[in-house]
Protein backbone atom coordinates (compact mmCIF):
# COMPACT_ATOMS: atom_id res chain seq x y z
CA UNK A 1 0.00 0.00 0.00
CA UNK A 2 2.75 2.46 0.98
CA UNK A 3 6.42 1.93 0.18
CA UNK A 4 7.95 3.40 3.30
CA UNK A 5 7.75 6.07 6.02
CA UNK A 6 8.28 8.97 3.61
CA UNK A 7 5.75 7.65 1.14
CA UNK A 8 3.14 7.61 3.94
CA UNK A 9 4.11 11.09 5.17
CA UNK A 10 3.81 12.42 1.62
CA UNK A 11 0.29 10.97 1.56
CA UNK A 12 -0.59 12.71 4.86
CA UNK A 13 0.74 16.03 3.58
CA UNK A 14 -1.14 15.58 0.34
CA UNK A 15 -4.58 14.89 1.87
CA UNK A 16 -4.17 17.87 4.21
CA UNK A 17 -2.81 20.20 1.54
CA UNK A 18 0.42 20.82 3.47
CA UNK A 19 3.21 22.01 1.23
CA UNK A 20 6.44 21.55 3.10
CA UNK A 21 9.86 20.04 2.98
CA UNK A 22 11.81 17.99 5.47
CA UNK A 23 15.32 18.24 6.78
CA UNK A 24 17.04 14.96 7.58
CA UNK A 25 19.33 15.33 10.59
CA UNK A 26 19.98 11.65 10.82
CA UNK A 27 19.09 8.82 8.46
CA UNK A 28 16.13 6.75 9.65
CA UNK A 29 16.43 3.04 8.99
CA UNK A 30 12.98 1.68 9.83
CA UNK A 31 13.66 -1.64 8.08
CA UNK A 32 16.41 -2.30 10.63
CA UNK A 33 14.07 -1.58 13.55
CA UNK A 34 12.38 -4.74 14.87
CA UNK A 35 9.96 -2.68 17.01
CA UNK A 36 6.68 -1.06 16.08
CA UNK A 37 4.47 -1.47 13.03
CA UNK A 38 3.88 0.77 10.02
CA UNK A 39 0.37 2.27 10.29
CA UNK A 40 -0.73 0.49 7.09
CA UNK A 41 0.55 -2.88 8.33
CA UNK A 42 -1.25 -3.02 11.67
CA UNK A 43 -3.19 -6.22 12.37
CA UNK A 44 -6.92 -5.46 12.00
CA UNK A 45 -7.65 -5.47 15.73
CA UNK A 46 -4.89 -2.94 16.37
CA UNK A 47 -5.90 -0.95 13.30
CA UNK A 48 -9.44 -0.56 14.68
CA UNK A 49 -8.21 0.48 18.12
CA UNK A 50 -6.23 3.30 16.51
CA UNK A 51 -8.90 4.04 13.95
CA UNK A 52 -10.73 7.09 12.62
CA UNK A 53 -13.89 7.10 10.56
CA UNK A 54 -15.05 9.85 8.23
CA UNK A 55 -18.71 9.28 8.97
CA UNK A 56 -21.57 10.69 6.91
CA UNK A 57 -24.06 11.41 9.68
CA UNK A 58 -27.64 10.84 8.58
CA UNK A 59 -30.29 13.46 9.40
CA UNK A 60 -32.35 12.56 12.46
CA UNK A 61 -30.27 11.05 15.25
CA UNK A 62 -27.95 13.21 17.37
CA UNK A 63 -24.17 13.09 16.92
CA UNK A 64 -23.96 11.31 20.26
CA UNK A 65 -26.43 8.62 19.18
CA UNK A 66 -24.54 8.11 15.92
CA UNK A 67 -21.24 7.61 17.80
CA UNK A 68 -22.97 5.07 20.04
CA UNK A 69 -24.19 3.15 16.97
CA UNK A 70 -20.67 3.06 15.51
CA UNK A 71 -19.45 1.69 18.80
CA UNK A 72 -22.05 -1.07 18.72
CA UNK A 73 -21.62 -1.92 15.03
CA UNK A 74 -17.85 -2.37 15.42
CA UNK A 75 -17.96 -3.85 18.91
CA UNK A 76 -15.39 -1.41 20.26
CA UNK A 77 -15.14 -0.13 23.84
CA UNK A 78 -15.05 3.57 22.93
CA UNK A 79 -16.13 5.80 20.07
CA UNK A 80 -16.20 9.59 20.25
CA UNK A 81 -17.19 12.23 17.70
CA UNK A 82 -15.30 15.39 16.83
CA UNK A 83 -17.53 18.45 16.91
CA UNK A 84 -21.26 18.00 17.32
CA UNK A 85 -23.59 18.56 14.38
CA UNK A 86 -26.60 19.21 16.60
CA UNK A 87 -26.55 22.93 17.32
CA UNK B 1 -34.92 16.78 18.29
CA UNK B 2 -38.02 19.01 18.77
CA UNK B 3 -38.89 19.64 15.13
CA UNK B 4 -35.34 20.64 14.32
CA UNK B 5 -34.13 20.82 10.74
CA UNK B 6 -32.31 17.88 9.33
CA UNK B 7 -28.60 18.07 9.89
CA UNK B 8 -26.21 15.69 8.19
CA UNK B 9 -22.70 15.31 6.86
CA UNK B 10 -19.12 14.95 8.00
CA UNK B 11 -18.84 13.73 11.58
CA UNK B 12 -15.35 12.34 12.27
CA UNK B 13 -15.44 9.44 14.74
CA UNK B 14 -12.44 8.25 16.78
CA UNK B 15 -12.27 4.69 18.09
CA UNK B 16 -10.77 3.51 21.40
CA UNK B 17 -7.21 4.85 21.74
CA UNK B 18 -7.77 7.32 18.92
CA UNK B 19 -10.18 9.35 21.11
CA UNK B 20 -7.00 10.95 22.50
CA UNK B 21 -6.78 13.15 19.42
CA UNK B 22 -10.44 14.25 19.42
CA UNK B 23 -9.46 17.77 20.53
CA UNK B 24 -7.10 18.08 17.57
CA UNK B 25 -9.83 16.88 15.21
CA UNK B 26 -12.41 19.28 16.66
CA UNK B 27 -10.35 22.47 16.40
CA UNK B 28 -10.36 22.67 12.63
CA UNK B 29 -12.10 24.76 9.97
CA UNK B 30 -15.60 23.64 9.01
CA UNK B 31 -17.53 24.02 5.80
CA UNK B 32 -21.31 23.75 5.40
CA UNK B 33 -24.08 23.91 2.87
CA UNK B 34 -27.15 25.44 4.52
CA UNK B 35 -30.71 26.02 3.39
CA UNK B 36 -32.22 29.21 4.80
CA UNK B 37 -35.93 29.92 4.75
CA UNK B 38 -36.85 33.60 4.85
CA UNK B 39 -40.18 34.38 6.46
CA UNK B 40 -41.00 37.00 3.81
CA UNK B 41 -39.66 37.82 0.36
CA UNK B 42 -36.74 40.27 0.17
CA UNK B 43 -34.92 41.81 -2.77
CA UNK B 44 -31.71 40.19 -3.98
CA UNK B 45 -29.76 43.40 -3.36
CA UNK B 46 -30.83 43.58 0.26
CA UNK B 47 -30.20 39.87 0.79
CA UNK B 48 -26.64 39.97 -0.58
CA UNK B 49 -25.89 43.15 1.32
CA UNK B 50 -26.87 41.55 4.65
CA UNK B 51 -25.17 38.21 3.92
CA UNK B 52 -21.92 40.04 3.13
CA UNK B 53 -22.03 41.63 6.57
CA UNK B 54 -21.37 38.20 8.04
CA UNK B 55 -18.02 37.82 6.30
CA UNK B 56 -15.08 38.15 8.68
CA UNK B 57 -15.32 38.37 12.45
CA UNK B 58 -18.69 37.96 14.13
CA UNK B 59 -19.84 37.83 17.74
CA UNK B 60 -21.85 34.83 18.90
CA UNK B 61 -23.29 33.64 22.17
CA UNK B 62 -23.60 29.83 22.33
CA UNK B 63 -27.23 28.64 22.19
CA UNK B 64 -29.19 27.73 25.34
CA UNK B 65 -28.90 24.01 24.77
CA UNK B 66 -25.14 24.02 24.23
CA UNK B 67 -22.74 22.43 26.68
CA UNK B 68 -20.17 25.25 26.64
CA UNK B 69 -20.14 28.43 28.70
CA UNK B 70 -22.58 30.92 27.21
CA UNK B 71 -20.28 33.93 27.00
CA UNK B 72 -19.99 36.15 23.94
CA UNK B 73 -17.19 34.99 21.69
CA UNK B 74 -15.62 35.98 18.41
CA UNK B 75 -15.70 33.61 15.48
CA UNK B 76 -14.44 34.06 11.94
CA UNK B 77 -16.59 33.40 8.88
CA UNK B 78 -14.04 32.69 6.17
CA UNK B 79 -16.55 32.41 3.39
CA UNK B 80 -20.30 32.87 2.98
CA UNK B 81 -21.88 32.79 -0.46
CA UNK B 82 -25.22 32.14 -2.08
CA UNK B 83 -25.28 29.04 -4.29
CA UNK B 84 -28.93 29.29 -5.32
CA UNK B 85 -32.06 31.23 -4.43
CA UNK B 86 -35.72 30.63 -5.16
CA UNK B 87 -38.54 32.66 -3.59
CA UNK B 88 -37.98 32.51 0.16
CA UNK B 89 -35.35 29.74 0.04
CA UNK B 90 -31.65 30.52 -0.07
CA UNK B 91 -28.96 27.86 -0.43
CA UNK B 92 -25.59 28.97 0.98
CA UNK B 93 -22.06 27.68 1.36
CA UNK B 94 -20.36 28.78 4.57
CA UNK B 95 -16.81 28.20 5.82
CA UNK B 96 -16.12 29.03 9.47
CA UNK B 97 -13.91 28.68 12.51
CA UNK B 98 -14.70 25.73 14.80
CA UNK B 99 -17.53 26.43 17.22
CA UNK B 100 -19.52 28.74 14.95
CA UNK B 101 -23.29 28.25 15.03
CA UNK B 102 -24.79 28.29 11.54
CA UNK B 103 -28.34 28.25 12.90
CA UNK B 104 -27.52 31.47 14.75
CA UNK B 105 -25.98 33.15 11.68
CA UNK B 106 -29.15 32.40 9.72
CA UNK B 107 -31.37 33.65 12.55
CA UNK B 108 -29.33 36.88 12.68
CA UNK B 109 -29.51 37.34 8.89
CA UNK B 110 -33.29 37.16 9.28
CA UNK B 111 -33.21 39.80 12.03
CA UNK B 112 -31.06 42.20 9.99
CA UNK B 113 -33.29 41.74 6.94
CA UNK B 114 -36.25 42.57 9.16
CA UNK B 115 -38.28 39.61 7.92
CA UNK B 116 -37.02 36.75 10.08
CA UNK B 117 -35.41 33.52 8.87
CA UNK B 118 -34.59 30.04 10.05
CA UNK B 119 -32.40 27.13 9.03
CA UNK B 120 -34.28 24.42 7.14
CA UNK B 121 -31.42 22.06 6.40
CA UNK B 122 -27.71 21.83 7.08
CA UNK B 123 -24.99 19.60 5.72
CA UNK B 124 -21.36 19.70 6.85
CA UNK B 125 -19.16 19.07 3.83
CA UNK B 126 -15.77 19.56 5.49
CA UNK B 127 -14.23 19.25 8.95
CA UNK B 128 -10.48 19.91 8.81
CA UNK B 129 -9.00 17.40 6.40
CA UNK B 130 -12.18 15.30 6.42
CA UNK B 131 -14.04 15.99 3.19
CA UNK B 132 -16.62 14.12 1.15
CA UNK B 133 -13.74 12.73 -0.92
CA UNK B 134 -11.79 11.09 1.91
CA UNK B 135 -13.24 7.60 2.49
CA UNK B 136 -16.59 8.95 3.68
CA UNK B 137 -18.90 6.18 4.94
CA UNK B 138 -22.48 5.85 6.07
CA UNK B 139 -23.56 3.79 9.09
CA UNK B 140 -25.04 1.35 6.60
CA UNK B 141 -21.73 0.88 4.75
CA UNK B 142 -19.94 0.40 8.05
CA UNK B 143 -22.32 -2.25 9.22
CA UNK B 144 -22.07 -4.02 5.84
CA UNK B 145 -18.26 -4.03 6.03
CA UNK B 146 -18.47 -5.54 9.52
CA UNK B 147 -20.89 -8.19 8.26
CA UNK B 148 -18.56 -9.16 5.41
CA UNK B 149 -15.64 -9.40 7.80
CA UNK B 150 -17.54 -11.53 10.30
CA UNK B 151 -19.17 -13.86 7.79
CA UNK B 152 -16.66 -14.05 4.97
CA UNK B 153 -13.52 -13.12 6.88
CA UNK B 154 -12.66 -10.42 4.36
CA UNK B 155 -11.22 -7.31 6.01
CA UNK B 156 -10.52 -5.13 2.94
CA UNK B 157 -13.68 -3.03 3.27
CA UNK B 158 -13.26 -2.44 7.01
CA UNK B 159 -9.64 -1.45 6.40
CA UNK B 160 -10.74 0.99 3.75
CA UNK B 161 -13.45 2.60 5.88
CA UNK B 162 -11.36 2.82 9.04
CA UNK B 163 -8.34 5.08 8.65
CA UNK B 164 -5.20 5.07 10.82
CA UNK B 165 -5.00 7.68 13.59
CA UNK B 166 -2.09 9.35 11.74
CA UNK B 167 -4.60 10.71 9.20
CA UNK B 168 -6.04 12.84 12.01
CA UNK B 169 -2.75 14.70 12.49
CA UNK B 170 -2.00 15.02 8.76
CA UNK B 171 -2.42 18.81 8.94
CA UNK B 172 0.18 19.26 11.71
CA UNK B 173 3.92 19.82 11.19
CA UNK B 174 5.75 16.54 11.77
CA UNK B 175 8.99 15.32 13.24
CA UNK B 176 10.36 11.78 13.04
CA UNK B 177 12.31 10.76 16.10
CA UNK B 178 15.08 8.29 16.70
CA UNK B 179 14.22 4.70 17.71
CA UNK B 180 15.70 5.25 21.17
CA UNK B 181 13.63 8.38 21.76
CA UNK B 182 10.27 6.69 21.12
CA UNK B 183 9.79 4.96 24.46
CA UNK B 184 10.72 7.98 26.62
CA UNK B 185 8.24 10.13 24.67
CA UNK B 186 5.62 7.38 25.07
CA UNK B 187 6.23 7.80 28.82
CA UNK B 188 5.65 11.54 28.62
CA UNK B 189 9.24 12.84 28.43
CA UNK B 190 10.12 16.06 26.64
CA UNK B 191 11.68 15.78 23.21
CA UNK B 192 15.35 16.72 23.18
CA UNK B 193 17.17 17.97 20.08
CA UNK B 194 19.38 14.85 19.63
CA UNK B 195 16.25 12.66 19.48
CA UNK B 196 15.08 14.29 16.23
CA UNK B 197 15.94 12.50 12.97
CA UNK B 198 13.72 14.28 10.45
CA UNK B 199 12.03 17.64 10.85
CA UNK B 200 9.52 19.77 8.95
CA UNK B 201 11.29 22.80 7.53
CA UNK B 202 8.71 25.33 8.75
CA UNK B 203 8.22 24.81 12.48
CA UNK B 204 7.91 27.93 14.65
CA UNK B 205 8.09 28.12 18.44
CA UNK B 206 4.70 27.25 19.95
CA UNK B 207 3.50 25.17 16.98
CA UNK B 208 1.57 22.00 17.76
CA UNK B 209 3.49 19.02 16.33
CA UNK B 210 2.92 15.38 15.51
CA UNK B 211 5.79 13.25 16.78
CA UNK B 212 6.23 10.15 14.63
CA UNK B 213 8.31 7.02 15.07
CA UNK B 214 10.75 5.88 12.33
CA UNK B 215 7.84 3.77 11.06
CA UNK B 216 5.56 6.83 10.88
CA UNK B 217 3.48 5.78 13.90
CA UNK B 218 1.99 8.66 15.91
CA UNK B 219 3.84 8.68 19.25
CA UNK B 220 2.59 11.95 20.75
CA UNK B 221 1.29 15.46 20.20
CA UNK B 222 3.75 18.12 21.35
CA UNK B 223 4.36 21.86 21.45
CA UNK B 224 7.52 23.16 19.79
CA UNK B 225 9.83 25.04 22.19
CA UNK B 226 12.28 25.82 19.37
CA UNK B 227 11.92 26.60 15.69
CA UNK B 228 13.29 24.36 12.95
CA UNK B 229 16.19 26.78 12.43
CA UNK B 230 17.07 26.74 16.12
CA UNK B 231 16.85 22.95 16.29
CA UNK B 232 19.12 22.51 13.28
CA UNK B 233 21.68 24.90 14.78
CA UNK B 234 21.85 23.12 18.14
CA UNK B 235 22.99 19.72 19.36
CA UNK B 236 21.22 19.71 22.71
CA UNK B 237 18.30 21.24 24.60
CA UNK B 238 14.54 20.72 24.74
CA UNK B 239 12.96 20.93 21.30
CA UNK B 240 9.34 20.18 22.24
CA UNK B 241 7.10 19.56 25.24
CA UNK B 242 4.88 16.49 25.06
CA UNK B 243 1.21 17.42 25.45
CA UNK B 244 -0.61 14.17 24.74
CA UNK B 245 0.90 10.70 24.51
CA UNK B 246 -0.77 8.38 22.00
CA UNK B 247 1.53 5.34 21.82
CA UNK B 248 1.54 2.87 24.67
CA UNK B 249 4.92 2.57 26.42
CA UNK B 250 6.89 -0.66 26.02
CA UNK B 251 6.54 -1.01 22.24
CA UNK B 252 10.00 0.42 21.56
CA UNK B 253 13.11 -0.42 23.63
CA UNK B 254 13.53 1.29 26.95
CA UNK B 255 16.10 4.06 26.97
CA UNK B 256 19.41 2.91 28.38
CA UNK B 257 21.94 5.34 29.71
CA UNK B 258 25.00 5.10 27.56
CA UNK B 259 28.42 4.79 29.14
CA UNK B 260 30.25 8.00 29.78
CA UNK B 261 27.13 10.17 29.64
Amino acid sequence: MFRDTFDFIRYLDEISGRRTEYIVREEIRPSEVPHGTYPWMRPLEQHIKLGLINLDKPPGPTSHEVAAWVKRILGVSKAGHAGTLDL
Amino acid sequence: MRGNPSVSGILPIALEEAVKILRILTHTTKEYVALMELHKLVSDDKLYEVINMFKGEIYQRPPLRSSVKRSLRIRRVHKIEVIDKRDRWVLMRIETDPGTYIRKIIHDIGLLLGVGAHMRELRRIKSGIFTEDLNIVTLHMLSEAMYIYKNENKEELLRKYIMPIEVGVAHLPKVIIDTNAVDPIARGAQLAVPGISVIDKNIARGDILAILSPKAELVAIARAELSTEEIIARDKGIAATTLRVIMRPGIYPRWVKREGI
